[in-house]
């Protein structure tokens, strides 16, 4: 199993030319109803960069998170990964993408129940091969950078949303990943929960130069980032620097 | 991937529904506690049959005087003493024959010291004990100089000897036959019962002079009640046959057209049949047994299909922070090969005890080996893949997008 090489210091991270995106559904006849949700997305983003993907429900930023996080494929156009045809890969490598170099972080965490919070962030290693005891010394290590140390053994269900947000930005980061992708972080989060969760990813692409892809629909949360990008209708209609 | 961690991942998804997995590996556990029972059922029977038959003694015949009749009225077989001694001795010099016993038999009173026991007593020649496959527990058989002289000498069945003598050795001491002293020669060594369920170490054997003249006397002197034939090889048993008919219809001076005047029964070709139909026992029964093995594994499927749909969002996760399909395939496969070996470990133990328990309660003879044993894990494994794989296949095709949001 050969996975692209990917460094921060390659350039473009992410390249997408005239991406398109259909979904077929069937209806009660039995007809095929094709919805296309993407239309000629074009979007470069290079290493380092905090970008805000903002729009309406419907407006196809979800599809394209999919996209960029491997976990969909585009009906047409085509998406380079730090230099790599995405296309091109087979499922095992895209498995090994998401694993190696890309970190997700979903608005609903996605932890894994009944297990420990610890066990949660150092999942993604079992998946890499490493051994349990490295994994979870490593993990460890992780939930001591997001402050969750002395809720290591707690399951998701004894933190609280803000703790266990933390205990999915670990996992994300285990692997050393240079992209985290976030669809709608904060959503289920008070707003000063939101807050500190969003001043921890902009430690993060500040410090560690990890290029943060994140969607949002409130203003207050895009404003962390430093470039916005407006989806209507699967079209990119704003694509531009924060000023503030 | 690391596959030790993998298996732990299975085995923690078992351990988080305890009830599910228990009564899903109950099913196993049936199964298979079925199956080793009835195998050792079976194969018990087996061996207890093939050791009657090598008690019995190889490539043997029987030959019985036959049905005769007498002015319209029919006779049972043996009804009339048409064998004798020398048509044993004939029979013996035929070519396709090893050795043949002439048996004169009759029930008679025993007596030693104050005990008395009714019992058959044999009247035989000295090749009857190599020919019966009888082996001396203590003191010897007869011999042939004791058949010429006639001489009053016993060898004891030891149910007899048991019951005239208890714990007293009865090599050397004096029994009365019918009133008359005997000198006990030896003690044979207990067969159990024969294919047809009487017990032949309840017996007496002496020499077939001393019989005829002092114990069971006859009508006709001479005649016999059987004889047993012993054939050279097995494989010339048809050609055996025809030469002991063709022989006694000459001896006997039986017409062409008339029916023989006795009967010879191929005692192999009987023990065969036995041997068959314990072996068609023991497949009817293993195969009954592996129908709840079935039951079971389809239990099995059943459960990790409703695993799989139940836990559609983790794999989700799974696949999103970096799990591939094949991860995910082996994952669920062990969790139904851990359910299925841990089910068959546990009935494994349970088919043993309870093994042991019928063999107690209703003193059957019970064999279990290392094969059947190899063989029930083997199948439980077997179950486990073929029934786990199909959910495993399905849970690690799921389309990431699609499971990450299933509600």
């Amino acid at each position: 199993m050969t996975a692209p090489e990917i460094t921060r210091t390659s350039n473009p991270l992410i390249q997408i030319n005239n991406l398109c995106k259909n979904y077929s559904l069937q209806d009660a006849n039995g007809k095929t109803i094709t919805n296309q949700v993407l239309f000629d997305v074009n979007l470069t983003i290079n290493p380092g960069e905090f970008v805000t993907i903002m729009g309406h429900s419907g407006s196809g930023k979800s599809t394209l998170m999919n996209i960029l996080g491997c976990l969909d494929i585009p009906t047409s156009g085509s998406y380079w990964l730090a230099g790599k045809n995405v296309a091109t890969l087979s499922s095992n490598e895209l498995a090994r993408i998401r694993n190696q170099h890309i970190g997700f972080v979903f608005q609903g965490f996605n932890l894994l129940k009944r297990m420990t919070a610890l066990d949660n962030v150092a999942t993604p290693l079992l998946y890499a091969g490493i051994n349990r005891t490295l994994s979870r010394k490593r993990a460890l290590e992780l939930l001591r950078q997001t402050g969750l140390e002395n809720f290591a053994l707690h399951q998701p269900n004894q933190l609280s949303g803000g703790q266990q947000q933390r205990v999915a930005i670990s996992r994300a980061l285990i692997n050393n990943p240079p992209l985290i992708l976030a669809d709608e972080p904060t959503g289920n989060l008070d707003s000063q929960t939101s807050n500190e969760i969003m001043l921890l990813f902009q430690k993060l692409n500040r410090d560690q130069g990890i290029t943060i892809v994140l969607v949002t629909h409130e203003d207050d949360i895009a404003a962390y980032a430093k470039r916005l990008i407006r989806l209507k209708d699967g079209r990119v209609i704003v694509d531009k620097n924060n000023t503030n | 991937m690391n596959l030790f961690a993998i298996f732990g991942e299975a085995l923690r998804a078992l351990r988080q529904n305890r009830m599910r997995t228990a009564l899903t590996m109950l099913g196993m556990i049936i199964g298979v506690a079925a199956v080793v029972l009835m195998l050792s059922i079976g194969e018990g029977a087996r061996t207890k049959i093939n050791e009657t038959i090598a008690a019995m003694g190889s490539n043997l015949f029987i030959v019985v005087p036959g049905a005769t009749s007498s002015g319209g009225f029919s006779f049972g077989s043996g009804s009339v003493r048409t064998l004798t001694i020398s048509d044993a001795y004939a029979i013996a010099e035929l070519p396709s024959i090893n050795a043949t016993a002439p048996v004169v038999s009759g029930t008679v009173q025993l007596n030693y010291a104050a005990k008395n026991w009714s019992t058959i007593v044999t009247g035989t020649t000295a090749n009857y004990f190599e020919i019966g496959n009888w082996k001396m527990e203590a003191g010897a058989a007869f011999t042939e100089s004791d058949l010429r002289s006639a001489a009053r000498v016993v060898v004891l069945g030891s149910v007899t000897a048991k019951n005239l003598f208890g714990d007293e050795d009865p090599v050397g001491k004096t029994l009365r036959i019918t009133n008359r002293p005997f000198q006990v020669a030896g003690v044979l060594m207990a067969k159990g019962q024969s294919l047809t369920g009487r017990d032949q170490d309840d017996t007496v054997v002496i020499p077939i002079t001393t019989s005829e003249r002092q114990v069971t006397g006859s009508q006709f002197p001479g005649s016999i009640r059987y004889m047993l034939v012993q054939g050279k090889s097995a494989t010339e048993m048809d050609i055996a046959e025809i030469e002991i008919t063709q022989l006694l219809r000459q001896r006997h001076r039986i017409a062409k057209g008339k029916e023989n005047d006795f009967t010879v029964r191929n005692l192999t070709a009987i023990a065969d049949v036995a041997t068959d139909a314990a072996k068609v026992m023991s497949i009817v029964l293993g195969a009954i047994a592996s129908v709840s093995l079935l039951v079971g594994g389809i239990g099995i499927m059943n459960i990790m299909l409703v695993s799989v749909t139940e836990r559609t969002r983790e794999i989700g996760i799974r696949m999103a922070i970096g799990a591939n399909q094949r991860a995910i395939l082996v994952q669920f496969l062990l969790e139904a090969m851990m359910i299925c070996i841990l089910g068959g470990l546990i009935g494994l133990l349970i088919g043993i005890g309870g093994a042991w328990l019928v063999s107690q309660a209703a003193d059957m003879l019970i064999v279990i080996t290392l094969g059947m044993v190899g063989l029930a894990f083997l199948f439980a494994s077997a179950v486990g893949i073929f029934f786990g794989f199909y959910p495993a296949k399905k849970a690690a095709s799921l389309n990431p997008v699609d499971a990450l949001r299933y509600e």
